[in-house]
Formats: C-alpha cells, sequence, structure tokens
C-alpha cells in the first residue's frame, strides 16, 4: 500500500507543478492579447491621458512580472483579484467611492452553475456510454453493435448547436416537455433547476457518448483473447458475466481515462451549448471577459479550467492505479 | 458401447487465414471412455490443442468445426445450442491452460475463481465449494491450502498456480478434463510435483482426461493411450506401453528418437590455457537485494558451458553481468585474459563485439518490421563497416551458414518464418558481429523437440568451424546432454557445482544436482511411480528442494 501513497503524493507534486506552469503560460497568453481593458472600454476616441489614468488605477503600468507575482501570490492566498467591468467608473471622472467586485465573487455562482450542468450530464452520460459500450462490445458485429457505433458517430460528428437545435425542435418545440431556455438562478428549487438543465445535459450527453461508448467497446474487446477469458468461457460462465466479471475490471484503466477527459471537456468546453440555452454557466463569462479584455476575470477562468484538466486527470491516473491489483497487493 | 465419454468420428477443423479457411484437422476419430487417459502429442501446428478444445465442442475464433461429429456422453455437441453447451463446459467438462498465470484473472483471488463454476453451474454454495476449494488444494499439495486462495494470482509462482487451475477445474467434479500441456512452462522439479498431483487426482475421482503435450517422456507416465498427430493427420494411436516399445510409423520413430543426438566428449582443456570468459567472484543485485552470489566459473575457446538452474536461479542475470546490463557489484569480467569495463557503456565497439547473444524468444527478438536482409546487416554494418555489396554478400554468406539460401529469405519478414527459422535468424544476426563468444539464452526451450535438434546441430557445426565459445542456458538437462562440455549448476544464485559433462551426469552428485537429474521424466512408464516410490510420497516438490539445499 506504501507504494501506491508514494505514487500517488508523486502525481500530486507533478499536478501542482503543471498548474504553476500553467499559470505562466496563461499569464503571458493574457497579455500578449492585443489592446488593453482600458482601450477596450474608452472606445476609439480614447485621450492618452485618460488610458494612463485608467491603466495607473489598475496596475496595468507596472512591469509584467511585477504583476504576475502579485497575481499569483493573491492566487494562493484565494484572491482572484478585482473585475476590472464591475469597477465603478465614477472614480475616473472624480468620485473615489467606488465599489470594485473581487473576481472570485463574480465567478463563483456561475462555476456553481457549469458543476451542476457538467455533474447532471455526467450522471446521465457515464453509465449510459458504458453500458452501451458492454452492450456493443457482448454483441460485438451485431447490428445493434453497429446501430449504436454509428449513432454515437454521428452525433459527435454533429455541430453541438446542431444537435441543440434538434432537441429543442423535438422536446420543445413539437413535444413541450421541456423548456428551451435554461435561465437558472439562485434560489431556483433542485426539481425546477434539473428541469431547466435537461435540454443542455441532453445535448452534451449525445456529444461526449461516443468518445466513452467506444473506448469502453474496444478496451473489452482488446481483451477477449486473452487466455482467462478463453477460461471463463470453458468454465460455461454466461457471457454478460464473462463481461462484467472478467474482462471489465481488467478495461477499467482506459476507460477510467477517457471518463475523466470528457468530465473536463464539460467543464472546459461547453460555451456553445451555455449560449444556445442561455444558460448561464462560466464558458459564457469567459467569452465575454476577453470580449473586453476583463484581464482578472480571463485569467481566473482559465486557471480554474487548468486546475479542472489536472485534477480530473489526476484522479483518472490514481483510479487507474487503483484497479490494478498489482499495485494494491504486491507479493 | 456405453461406457464411450467421448466419441469424435472424422472431425474437420478449419482456421481462417486471410479470406480463406485453411484446414487444421483433416478428419480424425477421438474416442475416450470413462475415466481414461488419453495421450495426444505432436509437433506444434500438429493441431493438438485444436483438437482437444473441438473435444469440448469449443472452437477459438476464426476457427471452426467443417465436418465430423462430436458427441459428449450422448450428446451432440455439434448440433447442441450454446446454452447447452455452456450448462456442460466447466460442470462436466473442464480445461487447464497451458499457462496458468495468463488463464487465471488477474483481477480476482484465486478462490473466487475457483467458486465461480459450482455457484455459477448450481452444483454447490458458495462456502461449501470453498471449503472444498481448500480440501482440493491440500490434495494438490499446495502450501498453506487454507489461505493460499486469498491471494491474486501474481502473488502465487507458476507451479502452484498450475496446480491451483487444476483444483478449479476439479471443482465440480467434472467427468471429462482437457490437460493443454500443463507442465510445459514449469522447471523440472516443479514438473514432477504437478505431474503426480494430476495423476493422483484424476485417478480418485476417476476422472477422463485428454492430456495435450510435445512432451513423450510426459505423456508416457500420464496416459493410458497415446495419439500422435502430424500436421492435422493421425498418424497413430496405441496403448502406452505398445506405443513406446514398438512404434509402427517412421514419424513416431522419429520422435523417440529425438535424444539421441549427442556431441562426443572433447580433449580437456590445456591447463595452462587462457578463457575466453571468465567471470571471477561476481555477485549482483537487483536494487538492495543480491540475486548473484560470488558466481566464478571459466569458458574456453571452442568449448560450450551449460548453465543449468531453475527459474530464478540466476543464470540469466550471470547472463546480463557478462554482456554489463547489469554491473556486477563485486567481482570481474575478463575477456581473453583482460577485465571488461563493468557497464557495457564504457566497453569499446570491439569488445562489445565480441560479446554477443541469442534469446529464448525469436519472436520478440526480431524487429517485426525489418526484413531478413536488414536484421542481419546492422550487424555487418554497425561492427564490420561494410556496406553496399560488400554488405549484401556478407549477409549472404551468412544466410548460407545457417542453411536459408539467400535467394529465398533476404527480403522476407520476421512473421513469414517459422519458430525454428526466426531462430536460425537470430544466430546469424549473432554471428554477423564475428564474436569469440555467444550467450544463448533458452534458445531452444520455445521450439519443438525435432526443430530444437536441428538448431543445436547448427550450433554445433558453427562451433567446430569458427571455434566459437557457448555459454548456453537452459533448464533441459536433455539439452545440456547434446551439446554441453561443461556444466555449471545454479540455485538460488550460487554455484552449487561445476565441472566437465560426462562427470556430472556420473554419480555421486552434489543433491540439487541428483534432484534436477532425476526429475527429468524418462520413457519408462513406470518412471514417475517409482520415483515417487523411491523419493517418499510426502518427500517430493519444495520440501525436498528446500532439505537438500
Amino acid at each position: 500500500m506504501n507504494s501506491v501513497l508514494k505514487i500517488i503524493l508523486q502525481r500530486l507534486a507533478l499536478g501542482l507543478l503543471t498548474l504553476f506552469i500553467v499559470s505562466i503560460v496563461i499569464f503571458t497568453a493574457v497579455n500578449m492579447l492585443p489592446g488593453d481593458f482600458a482601450e477596450a472600454i474608452l472606445g476609439q476616441g480614447a485621450t492618452p491621458e485618460a488610458v494612463a489614468s485608467i491603466r495607473r488605477d489598475l496596475g496595468l503600468d507596472q512591469h509584467p512580472i511585477v504583476r504576475y507575482f502579485d497575481w499569483l501570490s493573491g492566487a494562493l492566498r484565494g484572491d482572484l483579484g478585482n473585475s476590472f467591468a464591475q469597477a465603478n467608473f465614477a472614480s475616473f471622472v472624480g468620485d473615489d467611492s467606488g465599489v470594485r467586485v473581487s473576481v472570485a465573487q463574480q465567478i463563483a455562482p456561475r462555476f456553481a452553475n457549469t458543476m451542476f450542468l457538467a455533474g447532471v450530464t455526467a450522471a446521465i452520460a457515464v453509465p449510459f456510454a458504458v453500458m452501451l459500450g458492454i452492450l456493443a462490445a457482448l454483441y460485438r458485429n451485431s447490428v445493434f453493435d453497429k446501430v449504436a457505433n454509428i449513432s454515437t458517430l454521428t452525433s459527435i460528428s454533429s455541430p453541438e448547436f446542431f444537435l441543440a437545435y434538434v432537441l429543442i425542435l423535438f422536446l420543445a418545440v413539437l413535444n413541450p416537455v421541456l423548456p428551451s431556455l435554461s435561465n437558472i438562478y439562485e434560489g431556483m428549487g433542485f426539481g425546477e433547476r434539473l428541469q431547466k438543465t435537461m435540454l443542455p445535459a441532453l445535448t452534451l450527453t449525445l456529444v461526449v457518448t461516443a468518445h466513452m461508448m467506444r473506448m469502453t467497446r474496444a478496451a473489452i474487446i482488446n481483451l477477449l483473447a486473452s487466455p482467462y477469458i478463453e477460461m471463463a468461457r470453458l468454465k460455461g460462465i454466461k457471457p454478460m458475466r464473462v463481461i462484467i466479471k472478467h474482462a471489465l475490471p481488467n478495461a477499467l484503466a482506459p476507460i477510467i481515462n477517457v471518463v475523466a477527459l470528457n468530465l473536463a471537456y464539460l467543464i472546459t468546453g461547453v460555451v456553445v451549448v451555455e449560449v444556445v440555452f442561455v444558460y448561464p454557466g462560466i464558458g459564457q463569462l469567459f467569452v465575454d471577459s476577453v470580449k473586453i479584455r476583463d484581464i482578472p476575470v480571463v485569467q481566473a477562468c482559465c486557471l480554474i479550467f487548468a486546475a479542472a484538466y489536472i485534477l480530473l486527470n489526476l484522479t483518472a491516473d490514481i483510479l487507474s492505479i487503483l484497479s490494478n491489483p498489482r499495485l494494491r497487493h504486491p507479493k | 458401447m456405453s461406457d464411450l465419454l467421448v466419441d469424435m468420428r472424422g472431425v474437420r477443423i478449419e482456421g481462417r487465414s486471410d479470406e480463406t479457411w485453411m484446414p487444421i484437422i483433416n478428419g480424425v476419430d477421438l474416442t475416450l471412455k470413462k475415466g481414461e487417459v488419453l495421450g495426444l502429442i505432436g509437433e506444434s501446428g500438429a493441431g493438438k490443442s485444436t483438437l482437444g478444445l473441438a473435444a469440448m465442442g469449443f472452437c477459438r475464433d476464426g476457427v471452426r468445426i467443417s465436418g465430423g461429429s462430436v458427441s459428449f456422453d450422448g450428446v451432440d455437441l455439434l448440433a447442441a445450442s450454446s446454452e447447452v453447451k455452456r450448462q456442460l463446459l466447466g460442470k462436466r467438462i473442464a480445461y487447464v491452460a497451458q499457462s496458468a498465470a495468463a488463464s487465471f484473472n488477474p483481477a480476482h483471488k484465486l478462490m473466487d475463481q475457483h467458486v465461480e463454476a459450482p455457484v455459477q453451474h448450481g452444483v454447490a454454495g458458495r462456502a461449501e465449494s470453498a471449503h472444498d476449494g481448500v480440501e482440493l488444494y491440500r490434495k494438490l499439495r499446495l502450501p498453506n491450502p487454507d489461505e493460499i486462495g486469498f491471494r491474486y494470482p501474481h502473488q502465487v509462482s507458476g507451479g502452484q498456480l498450475q496446480r491451483a487451475m487444476t483444483a478449479m477445474a476439479m471443482a465440480c467434479r467434472p467427468d471429462l478434463i482437457i490437460f493443454d500441456e500443463p507442465t510445459t512452462a514449469l522447471d523440472v522439479t516443479t514438473q514432477i510435483e504437478v505431474l503426480a498431483s494430476i495423476r493422483e487426482i484424476v485417478e480418485e475421482f476417476n476422472t477422463a482426461a485428454i492430456y495435450i503435450t510435445h512432451d513423450l517422456a510426459v505423456v508416457a507416465q500420464m496416459a493410458d493411450r497415446i495419439k500422435v498427430l502430424l500436421k492435422g493427420d493421425e498418424v497413430e494411436e496405441a496403448d502406452t506401453r505398445t506405443m513406446l516399445s514398438a512404434p509402427k510409423e517412421d514419424y513416431t520413430k522419429s520422435l523417440w528418437a529425438v535424444r539421441a543426438f549427442e556431441r562426443p566428449e572433447k580433449p580437456p582443456v590445456a591447463t595452462d590455457s587462457t578463457p575466453v570468459i571468465s567471470v571471477q567472484g561476481v555477485t549482483a543485485a537487483y536494487g538492495t537485494v543480491d540475486v548473484l552470489q560470488d558466481v566464478s566459473f571459466d569458458i574456453h575457446a571452442g568449448r560450450t558451458v551449460a548453465v543449468v538452474g531453475e527459474s530464478g536461479s540466476g543464470k540469466s542475470t550471470t547472463a546480463r553481468c557478462i554482456t554489463g546490463l547489469l554491473p556486477p557489484r563485486i567481482g570481474q569480467i575478463e575477456l581473453d585474459g583482460t577485465p571488461l569495463p563493468l557497464d557495457y557503456r564504457q566497453r569499446t565497439k570491439d569488445q562489445l563485439r565480441q560479446v554477443q547473444m541469442i534469446y529464448q524468444m525469436a519472436d520478440t527478438a526480431l524487429n517485426p518490421r525489418k526484413s531478413i536482409g536488414e536484421i542481419i546487416g546492422r550487424p555487418v554494418e554497425f561492427y564490420m563497416g561494410l556496406r553496399g555489396a560488400a554488405k549484401r554478400k556478407r549477409v549472404e554468406d551468412l544466410l548460407d551458414q545457417i542453411e536459408m539460401p539467400a535467394d529465398q529469405y533476404f527480403h522476407r519478414l520476421p512473421s513469414e518464418l517459422s519458430g525454428g527459422q526466426k531462430q536460425r535468424i537470430g544466430i546469424a544476426r549473432a554471428l554477423a558481429a564475428e564474436p569469440k563468444f555467444i550467450i544463448c539464452d533458452e534458445v531452444t526451450s520455445a521450439l519443438d523437440q525435432l526443430v530444437a535438434e536441428g538448431i543445436l546441430r547448427l550450433l554445433a557445426r558453427l562451433q567446430d568451424e569458427l571455434n566459437l565459445s557457448y555459454m548456453f542456458i537452459t533448464h533441459d538437462l536433455a539439452t545440456v546432454r547434446a551439446i554441453a562440455d561443461e556444466v555449471v549448476v545454479m540455485k538460488d544464485g550460487a554455484v552449487v557445482e561445476q565441472g566437465i559433462k560426462t562427470e556430472m551426469f556420473r554419480p555421486p552428485h552434489h543433491a540439487y544436482t541428483d534432484l534436477l537429474l532425476s526429475s527429468v521424466p524418462e520413457m519408462d512408464p513406470d518412471w514417475l511411480t517409482n520415483l515417487l516410490k523411491e523419493r517418499g510420497v510426502d518427500n517430493i516438490g519444495d520440501a525436498a528442494v528446500g532439505k537438500m539445499s
């Protein structure tokens, strides 16, 4: 067990190192964006004095390295800075009683919404995809297998907004069972929230199922030629049990990894679906912030996305290790 | 006949290769009575396993039974639905595979796998069949029978797994067990334990068995009747004693004759000559654990030293020390009287050239994407600096030396060769460096006896022509008898005995050498019975090895 603990700690340390490197990349990339907040907010008629004044006020006139370490040390303390856009610009015209909204305050509800959508989608998509993969492996090369493969491939190949509109057409317009607008807000009951989230969740399910299902199928079929599967069949074990009891436990590692990748996608890559359904998630906030060069928000979003990717992959790594009895039970 | 258990008539089996079906078995009859053991023998590719599986009504993917009939206890297995067959498998017909290590599911404990068939077939409850499992483990003389079932397969040694698999096959007390080369992958001393256990338990429960093997001496101990197969055809069938004493067909006689190859004894080495390779007091470790202790031996020009021992005795580790892959902790290796740098990275190209290696698995030792010409051409270019026409000429000469004409084989890929041919390519690749010394690591153990003999003869001829020295790592004493001049016996990382071959095979032996020698199966069908009597039944196996060391 000690060796497992050691591996986990190693991975954790590597994850933190990765996050640090990513933070440098994010900061550099965001600073390379053409134009800055001051120019964006003041528009074409800006006087150089006004631009300089806003820059000074937001600390944009300092050296990038200084700003990076300010940002990093803040982030380590949990302070992601203040949103530029939410600042009270009265200060720039003389009144200095400006109230500033912190990035954390702004992101928190959006991020919670995104996690909710990702959670609902995962709860539907992961069991669905894995079951579909198992059945496809069991009835491989049958009509069922082919239909499952073709339909999931079709759904992953279609643009997300197209899938979204098709679902709206069938589930909101022709058969009005689900709301087409997912404008959830704070204080909404869980049931209603769930109902409003259903269409985007179903759309995303269609997007992520193919990948997970095909990996489950391939990982299982890959093992079916191994001697221990032949042994199980020669023991007269029922085909379904051969797959679930003998193949699946040995196929977990690749399946877990693909599931983690798709979950990460659900957190970081769902802007289009959010826009279609007017879902107030972090993706929309991110895009809006890039548009107006609200750098603290952009950086914080990037950091959260990176952390989600790293954390999910780390979890997948650890679960894959734990799924191997050789590591759980050394000689 | 009412006591006929298996009745196969004119069975034809085909395997798919690309788009066509190629015959594997061409109309073979096979019958088995209750409680009878039939030995099925032949080279690899003879169709033994395929026929054995067909007796269970089972075909691997890409294989089909295209003709004849297979019936088990009156049930027509070819006509039966897969559900009917599934109910027979595991319950009344069981299978013991060649590699227990690969055939146990790595994700589950032994006992969970043991009770699966009885529970799933409704023969016994979990607790009851687990209790029975412990009893079977005890009968098969597994160590800690009460506790071993809670282990995962990777925590148990190969010989123990093989017995656990026999126990698993017995779980439902089947009428028929197919043993598919159950001891081929085991050391001789372990093989005896497994053979004795299998025989005992088959007799006790009056189980019928089909025992598949390529080892005649093994089948002589196990079977009542022997059937010889060659390329999908039956050669002959007779009861064991008749078959051993009076084989009718030439092919069977040639199988019997394989063990006759033996090199003449060479004159003793001059006392003042410098050995080609001298291993001096080598102690080596993996991590902090010493796996070799104070190993010393010399190998002279034109001589073969066989290094013998069970798996884990340090034979291959010694080879890794000599090649410099594992620098020894203490001691040194001399080449022609000059110490070699311990780490291969510090050796000169010429020093590297002098020590070459031929591997056990020719399959994995050859790059599957390179043609034969490229594989052999690489060391010719790297060590000898030949290019263009000169290189090609040299590769052709090498192919001639291994009796594989260049015009046929130069452009082929390894996948287009047989196992014996691949091993010949391995030999040619080692020769390409024009070495003085070649390490042969179990080079014949993956091959059939006839093919193996061809390889041994080739190596012997090359040695005479080129004055090569060999270090021959093997666990097969028949191979030692055939090719070695001197023998080094290893156990637990140390040399227990060494000397001239003829002396080694003549008593008195070191106790461990004696155990090894006496464990090699002989053709005499009473050999195992007598041996067990001699050793005392409780005395075989681990206990005996422990006591004698």
